[in-house]
């Protein structure tokens, strides 16, 4: 069982050479996350006027009463080193995101393992604490001996990070290298709470994330972030890196969140993304937001009118990525007019030679892209719709508008 | 001319886009305490003391364009840039003065909506619990912006303190004679006074309150310039009424016989001979800005004190997931409830009181603001220039010599 320690009972420890004279007292200590992502690297020592480092391997033994007694007194005076966390500097009181328990908090203390590898005694952090216990450690840190603290906090549960589940943010970019500090492990939270995340972080740290994320989840939480905010972070990011993110979104998501911001810089969006998605962004923009044309999205299946069940699913073998939110399939004519919808359910209990037209709904809900959005939301309280083809004016099927779509319209109002 | 008009149309967007925090925070400050002082000021030393009110704005705006510029540019809240600053044992320090001292501005909101009502007679065991209850539900089941809409029509109606005051029928010419020429008399009571109203001018939880609302409102640097515009017209509009509270209580008792008031609710009274609607009008908003600042002072405190101690808040938040904000705004909504309903329960002492702890603790966010506003690595280019810090640390300067008399006042009235 490995002995434990926390970082405020580590401040102001006295440090002693081998031959048990005091050199100084603990002022701070680091991680270097390039060599080690957790172990307690470099102790800082105040000794006269100057700090000195102390590397981990200098250090023989630990311990809450005695301090800490070094194998090694060649010690380097302490400089800023671009390479080090120090923990009482830039973690304390400072936000980091835990990843597991999807939220902000701020960091009160850290509890620190030691144990023995044979040499030494090695200090590792291992979580991250937040709540009462460690507000109380902090209010009395100097005050009462740390046995006296350790009974008194007693009552109070603990409530800790593992530092495996925590997110350091950092902003500026060049140090984040130094640092080694990645958002991969954000990657894989839902969008949802990444979105929530992110709109509790300041600015600098929201265009961070986002500059370094992947594209896709980047987009995913993005559509999930209130628009005013969305089109905040847009403005920050490069254009390509921008770009690259509106291109993962759904077309009428991108086109939504491009509205929001300066012609000039979603302009510059625009030219920095690729032509498929560009061309399909720019005739959504072209729509007044509260229309049918501004709501839709151009995401949608659509067969010719003779087709079989065969058809249809070969169909959607060429649109996997569609899949997960598809409902609807839609028939058109030879002039691509919409003639019918067919709900994919039905697929499945007809036989494969069957013609989609056989398929259809009974009757066929549309409007055409001028619709107003009062109107359209009416029409899928009404019919109970999930999906509402929308026509241009010549009858052809433009886009279709999802139920997700009314519920974020609904939520806004 | 179309692009001119179609660029006004763009600012009139812009600013209405971050309409809300400067006009919300510069009107509370015209809450109970605020308006007894206005009155009391008018009803014995009627038009003199105006001119007091140019420079308080100057100092209003100085101070709270300092927080909504922090708020814009970093993103973070008053408390959260103290935690991160300063550490926890100065944050923990800071917050628990700023529970106490916005505990006792919740009582004397909750006495200024008893006393108001019972000018209609009504008793304060029905509409203190009633209100207490009004304010909790509105926030707890509300929505941050269905709150701020609900905020923004209550700072509307401060307009009934202009109608009682035209009503009143003062003497503009002396009016307006005095909001521009000093008049200083070696008289304690007249200094007391105009230390006074500078004192419940600027208080701690303001500079809290506005810099979260700019936040969670997610006005950014870019959009600055018309926030800045905001708070600027926030800060005229409530000194504004100021005058107006000033000028009903010069005309209607001064006027007749100057006299010491010893509430907001007979300044109301003495509005009568002018009218029903005069003092209908005053009376109402009374009430409006007690329940107003009863509103938002406990919500202001559990968010600033989860700040910057890191526990969970937020009004879109259930109760399992910060059950510590949530307990905290209940317990300061029922607490400072609660005492105005304990008979004989010794209110002016802990009204003096509550100035001394204010006294203590504007001087440190006061000094906390300008320290951390001159921090390049949290500002960036929009730190204070140098006459804006000049102008700061000299109202930092004066407001903590003013606050420190006024505690000092307070603590011989305590004796």
């Amino acid at each position: 069982m490995a002995d434990y320690l926390f970082f405020t009972e580590l401040m102001s420890m006295p440090v002693l050479d081998s031959r048990g004279r005091r050199i100084g007292r603990v002022k701070d200590a680091a991680l270097v996350p390039l060599a080690h992502s957790a172990r307690i690297d470099r102790v800082l020592v105040g000794g006269g006027d100057t700090w000195l480092t102390v590397r981990y391997d200098q250090i023989r033994a630990i311990s809450l009463p005695k301090g800490i007694s070094l194998s090694d007194e060649q010690l380097m005076p302490y400089h800023d080193d671009e390479y080090m966390l120090r923990i009482g500097r830039d973690l304390l009181d400072q936000q980091i995101i835990d990843v597991t328990g999807r939220k902000v908090v701020r960091v009160n203390d850290l509890t620190l393992t030691i144990h023995n590898d044979g040499a030494r005694d090695i200090l590792t952090v291992s979580e991250v604490d937040i709540g009462l216990r460690s507000i109380l450690r902090r209010l009395l840190q100097g005050v009462l001996p740390p046995r006296v603290i350790r009974r008194l906090q007693q009552p109070i549960p603990p409530n800790s990070i593992p530092w495996d589940f925590c997110n350091v943010v950092e902003p500026d970019p060049l140090r984040r290298l130094r640092l080694n500090i990645s958002y991969t492990k954000l990657e894989t939270m839902h969008p949802a709470d990444l979105a929530d995340i992110v709109e509790e972080l300041s600015p600098a740290e929201r265009e961070a994330i986002f500059e370094t994320i992947d594209s896709e989840v980047a987009a995913d939480a993005l559509t999930e972030i209130d628009p005013k905010m969305q089109a905040s972070i847009l403005e920050s990011l490069e254009p390509e890196k921008a770009a690259d993110i509106v291109e993962e979104m759904a077309p009428d998501e991108a086109a939504d969140i491009l509205s929001e911001l300066e012609e000039e810089t979603s302009e510059e969006i625009l030219d920095e993304m690729d032509s498929a998605p560009k061309t399909e962004v720019r005739e959504l923009l072209e729509f007044a937001e509260d229309t049918a044309g501004g709501m839709m999205n151009t995401e949608f299946v659509s067969l010719h009118e003779n087709a079989s069940v065969m058809d249809a699913l070969a169909a959607l073998r060429g649109n996997e990525d569609l899949l997960e939110s598809l409902t609807t399939l839609f028939l058109v004519d030879a002039d691509e007019r919409l003639t019918a919808a067919i709900p994919l359910a039905r697929l499945f209990i007809a036989s494969g030679g069957a013609k989609l037209k056989e398929l259809a709904a009974e009757t066929m809900i549309q409007v055409s892209v001028d619709e107003k959005q009062n109107r359209v939301t009416e029409l899928f309280d009404k019919y109970n719709l999930l999906t509402l083809p929308v026509t241009d004016e010549d009858g052809k099927l433009a886009g279709v508008i999802t139920a997700d779509d009314i519920i974020s319209v609904l939520r806004q109002r | 001319m179309r692009a001119f008009l179609s660029r006004f149309r763009y600012q009139i967007l812009l600013f209405l886009g971050v309409l809300g925090p400067g006009v919300i925070t510069a009107m509370v400050d015209n809450d109970s305490g605020g308006i007894y002082t206005y009155s009391a000021a008018g009803a014995k030393y009627g038009y003199l003391p105006l001119w007091t009110l140019l420079p308080i704005t100057v100092v209003l705006i100085i101070t709270q364009e300092m927080c909504s510029r922090m708020g814009a540019v970093t993103g973070k809240g008053l408390s959260d840039l103290i935690r991160e600053e300063f550490g926890l044992r100065i944050t923990f320090v800071t917050m628990a003065l700023l529970v106490l001292v916005n505990l006792t501005n919740v009582v004397s909101e909750f006495a200024g909506i008893a006393s108001s009502l019972e000018l209609f007679h009504i008793s304060r065991y029905i509409t203190v619990p009633l209100s207490a209850f009004a304010v909790w539900f509105m926030v707890v089941k509300g929505t941050y912006r269905s709150v701020e809409k609900i905020f923004l029509f209550a700072s509307l109606l401060y307009v009934t303190y202009i109608v009682s005051g035209i009503l009143v029928k003062p003497d503009w010419k002396e009016a307006a004679i005095y909001s521009v020429k000093p008049v200083m008399m070696l008289d304690s009571g007249y200094i007391y006074m105009l230390i006074g109203m500078v004192g419940t001018t600027i208080a701690p939880w303001m500079q809290f309150y506005l810099q979260s609302a700019i936040v969670e409102k997610g006005i950014s640097a870019k959009e600055y310039s018309a926030s800045r515009l905001e708070v600027i017209v926030g800060c005229i509009g409530t000194d504004i009424i100021a005058f107006f509270i000033i000028v009903a209580c010069a005309g209607a008792i001064y006027s007749v016989a100057p006299r010491d008031i010893q509430d907001a609710a007979q300044a109301a009274v003495a509005l009568k001979p002018f009218g029903q609607y005069a003092f209908l009008l005053f009376s109402a908003g009374l009430f409006n800005a007690s329940l107003f600042a009863a509103s938002i002072l406990p919500l202001s405190t559990a968010y600033s004190v989860c700040e910057g101690l890191g526990f969970e808040s937020g009004v879109d938040r259930r109760f399992r997931e910060a059950p510590i904000f949530y307990v905290l705004y209940t317990l300061l909504i029922v607490v400072g409830a609660g005492v105005i309903m304990i008979p004989n329960f010794p209110l002016v002492p802990m009204i003096l009181l509550s100035q001394v702890l204010n006294g203590v603790l504007l001087p440190l966010i006061l000094i906390f603001m300008v320290l951390l506003i001159n921090k390049r690595e949290l500002m960036g280019e929009w730190v204070n220039s140098h006459w804006l810090n000049l102008a700061a640390w000299i109202t930092v300067v004066v407001m903590i010599g003013l606050t420190l008399a006024y505690s000092g006042i307070s603590i011989r009235g305590l004796k």
